[in-house]
């Protein structure tokens, strides 16, 4: 599909609004609405599995080899703190966005 | 080699159905086109189609899953009169803005209300602006054809827009009348099959439907679907002359009866077309130069031919089976007055709003309208542009 | 095979990708992306998006972050846009144009205002006519994507903008509607209510057995809004535990007309601790207004008393 935005002219539009490129939401970060930023503390982290199915964005990998998280997808980061909320070791801490700690 | 045979304006729209076989069919009873999918649920359950008959619960819903079935990659119809069609509006609209070629039979029915079962166009009128084809049929054998006709041009890939079948409740879909039908095989060759480039059910190419669709898209999409209404026309033309080479039936973007040597003529659709005829026959005996012009393509409006084909009368009276109560006529005066004006021809013209909630329109009346013609062409004034034809008031 | 959270997670690629623009710490994009993958990776899927939050944050011209088709056409017609799909399918399946050897499912999801108010008659008639579909409805409790107004699914006494807590009315006087019951009602094959909670097992089963049990089935999800139910967005899983703590959000499934309650908390808690940190019942705080967290609790009680009676009655007969 060619790239579409706000200046493409209407003749090459798709037709009617349909999208032929599924998931393609993938183009487009939110990582830009975050106010507050989740940090990873790999040390703490005892792999629970509780913080990647709580994520809205999506944003916390898992490597299907051996299972295990890593770093968070800031691309994507809303920031709502809800993993940092459910990690029960403490291992994901929030700290403001843009502020060095 | 046509057959023939005597049906009744619902039954040749359920027949050509039947011969196009689509895939789905969804629809909810209302009068006068309930018959429609009761005679095609008999065909589903007999085995004579392929479809899947969807009992939906509402026309909301009947439209609803049409737009589903389309988008699915199939091909869907429906049938609805008046208040169904009403029920439909917000997903007529949707239909088209997905560009789906859905077809839809339209048996003409009074708009509540209050409540009336009978014919006239307030139903057509009120999605004239929706971005759908408008086929207007005179009599069970237009309705047959158009329906043979609609699927090439809704899917044509230049068009793809959904296309509505009109005729008059009662009036012509119970009237039993003789009819010229084509074979099964024929009319599988004529309409083709449907293969859509994207649809829902192509598992290896995964598609999205009906974006949210903000400023900076929706009027060029809006604008795609002005421009494919545009196109509609030739296409319209062409498939009518493949439909004509096939069963020697001619039909135009509209059609013109003893027009070409006319003064005077109505223009209308659907039925009163036919009232109309026997009249111009006998007025034309006695010398006067009356004529016709009936509209069939009603969407995409044909302004340009309109106009060149009613440029030479001396006075036209405009008949509208549905009144828009905006002080100044009816949807089509509008539409002919404005095509003349934009082609800068000038003809004295009258409007007369008739056949309201099944009113009879009877040839004295039509012969009327002729009469009040013949006065304008003589003295070229028109007093009083916007009429009713056949309504009680008191005298004044 | 057992639910294993992780290898769920790992290897089976999220049909509903990042990119999206719900809000931070929005419920319903968890249990949508847990809901998706509990289909077979294999099977395609064909998704129907009733209008609501879901809907104009997950579709947004030219982005789309469905990785199966999808359709959105409008607010009440989710159920009736995906039948007509579905029936689109058998009939091309029946005539051979489509690969005999792959399934496609049919997935519809819809707010509580399009599932619960305005959208209940399409689903009904969809639900009744028995298209092989499923009807998931995220319940938020209001039509939040409108601006939190009150739908029959909002909880009885809470503050939304079109029944706001005021000097005269407290907020939305009326019980909220029981939709679960309603479906049962149509005799599914599968009906069931869940909630995304501690490893989101409870979800994830339900949905597969959801969208593999053939005919027309139901998942009534609740899926908190942090804007309209006044909580901090990081507090989405503990408010699901009190939801289902307090039996508010019983969880429960119904095959066949039999009822199994699937969690029956240890020890049931007061429901004034699921009240508390959401400012839509804060007016319930105030001095003098006790009775109303009173009438909450007998409500709760005896909603979840008719459960297990069901379940009882309806094992019995068995």
């Amino acid at each position: 599909m060619t790239k579409i935005d706000k200046s493409t002219p209407m003749e090459n539009l798709t037709t009617g609004g349909d999208i032929y490129e599924a998931g393609n939401a993938r183009d487009f970060k939110t990582g830009d609405w975050r106010s507050m930023r989740p940090v990873f503390h790999g040390d703490k982290c005892k792999q629970c599995g509780l913080c990647f199915p709580v994520c809205p964005e999506n944003a916390i990998p898992v490597k299907k080899e051996d299972l295990k998280r890593t770093d968070f997808n800031y691309d994507y980061c809303k920031g709502c703190g809800v993993c940092s909320k459910v990690c029960p070791f403490g291992a994901i801490t929030m700290k403001e966005e843009g502020v060095d700690q | 080699m046509s057959i023939r045979e005597r049906l009744s304006g619902n039954e040749a729209a359920a027949t050509a159905m039947k011969q196009i076989n689509p895939d789905v069919v969804a629809a909810f009873p209302i009068t006068p086109s309930t018959e429609i999918p009761q005679y095609f649920s008999t065909f589903v359950a007999n085995g004579s189609v392929d479809t899947e008959f969807v009992a939906v619960e509402s026309e909301h819903s009947a439209m609803s899953a049409c737009i589903g079935a389309e988008s699915a990659g199939s091909r869907a119809m429906t049938a609805t009169s008046a208040n169904g069609l009403s029920l439909m509006w917000e997903m007529i609209y949707i239909a088209s803005s997905l560009r789906l070629p859905i077809v839809l039979s339209l048996v003409n029915r009074a708009v509540s209300g209050p409540l009336n079962i009978h014919c006239d166009h307030s139903d057509a009128m009120g999605v004239r602006d929706s971005g759908w084809i408008m086929l207007f049929s005179e009599n069970n054998q237009e309705a047959y054809d158009n329906t043979l006709m609609a699927h090439r041009i809704a899917e044509d890939e230049n068009v793809r827009l959904p296309l509505m079948i009109c005729q008059d409740g009662f009036i012509t879909s119970h009237s039993i009348e003789n009819i010229e039908l084509e074979s099964d095989d024929e009319v599988k060759k004529f309409v083709g099959e449907y293969h859509p480039e994207h649809y829902l059910l192509d598992d290896q190419n995964p598609i999205a439907v009906g974006p949210l669709d903000l400023q900076a898209f929706l009027f060029e999409h809006k604008a795609q679907q002005g421009e494919a209404m545009k196109a509609a026309k030739q296409v319209i033309l062409e498939v009518s002359k493949d439909f004509e080479a096939w069963t020697g039936r001619h039909y135009g973007l509209f059609e013109e009866y003893r027009l070409a040597d006319a003064e005077m003529a109505i223009v209308c659709m659907n039925s009163t077309a036919g009232t109309t005829k026997a009249v111009v026959d006998r007025l034309r005996e006695n010398g006067i130069k009356a004529g016709l012009l009936k509209i069939r393509v009603y969407r995409p409006f044909p302004a340009e031919e309109v106009a060149n084909a009613l440029s030479h009368l001396k006075a036209i009276a405009v008949l509208d089976r549905a009144d828009s109560l905006n002080a100044i006529g009816g949807a089509l005066f509008e539409d002919v007055t404005s095509s003349l004006y934009v082609e800068n021809k000038h003809v004295p013209m009258v409007n007369y709003v008739y056949g309201i909630g099944g009113r009879d329109t009877t040839e004295k009346d039509i012969e009327s309208v002729y009469t009040d013609l013949t006065e304008i062409v003589k003295t070229g004034k028109v007093e009083n542009p916007y009429r009713y034809l056949g309504l009680r008031r008191e005298e004044k | 095979m057992p639910y294993n959270l992780k290898e769920v997670v790992a290897n089976k690629p999220s049909r509903f990708t990042e990119g999206h623009r719900m809000c931070a710490g929005c419920g319903a994009p968890p249990v949508t992306r847990m809901i998706l993958r509990a289909l077979k990776e294999e099977d395609h899927a064909v998704i129907a998006n009733a209008t609501g939050c879901l809907e104009v944050s997950s579709f947004i011209y030219p982005y789309t972050a469905w990785t199966d088709s999808y359709i959105h056409t409008a607010f009440e017609c989710a159920a009736a846009t995906l039948s007509g799909a579905e029936a689109a399918y058998q009939a091309m399946k029946r005539q051979g144009k489509l690969p005999k050897d792959k399934t496609t499912k049919f997935i519809a999801f819809g707010g509580d205002g399009g599932t619960y108010d305005i959208g209940l008659q399409s689903l009904s008639g969809a639900m009744e006519r028995g298209h092989d579909m499923t009807y998931v409805c995220y319940d938020n409790g209001a039509y939040m994507n409108t601006g939190i107004q009150r739908s029959s699914a909002t909880p009885r006494f809470a503050d939304t903008t079109t029944s706001p807590a005021g000097k005269v009315i407290p907020g939305k006087m009326q019980p909220r509607k029981d939709l679960a019951k309603i479906m049962v009602g149509h005799h599914l094959p599968y009906v069931a209510q869940t909630i995304a909670i501690n490893n989101f097992k409870d979800l994830y089963e339900k949905s597969e057995k959801a969208i593999y049990t053939d005919g027309p089935t139901f998942l009534n999800v609740l899926s908190p809004c942090p804007r309209g139910w006044g909580y901090p967005t990081e507090d989405l899983m503990p408010i699901n535990k009190l939801a289902v703590e307090t039996c508010y959000w019983p969880l429960y499934e119904v095959v066949d007309g039999v009822y199994h309650v699937t969690y029956k908390p240890a020890k049931k808690l007061p429901v004034e601790e699921f009240l508390r940190p959401q400012k839509r019942f804060r007016h319930m705080f105030k001095p003098g207004n006790e009775w109303m967290i009173e009438e909450f609790q007998k409500e709760v009680d005896s909603r979840w008393q008719e459960l297990l009676d069901l379940e009882e009655m309806t094992n019995k007969a068995e």
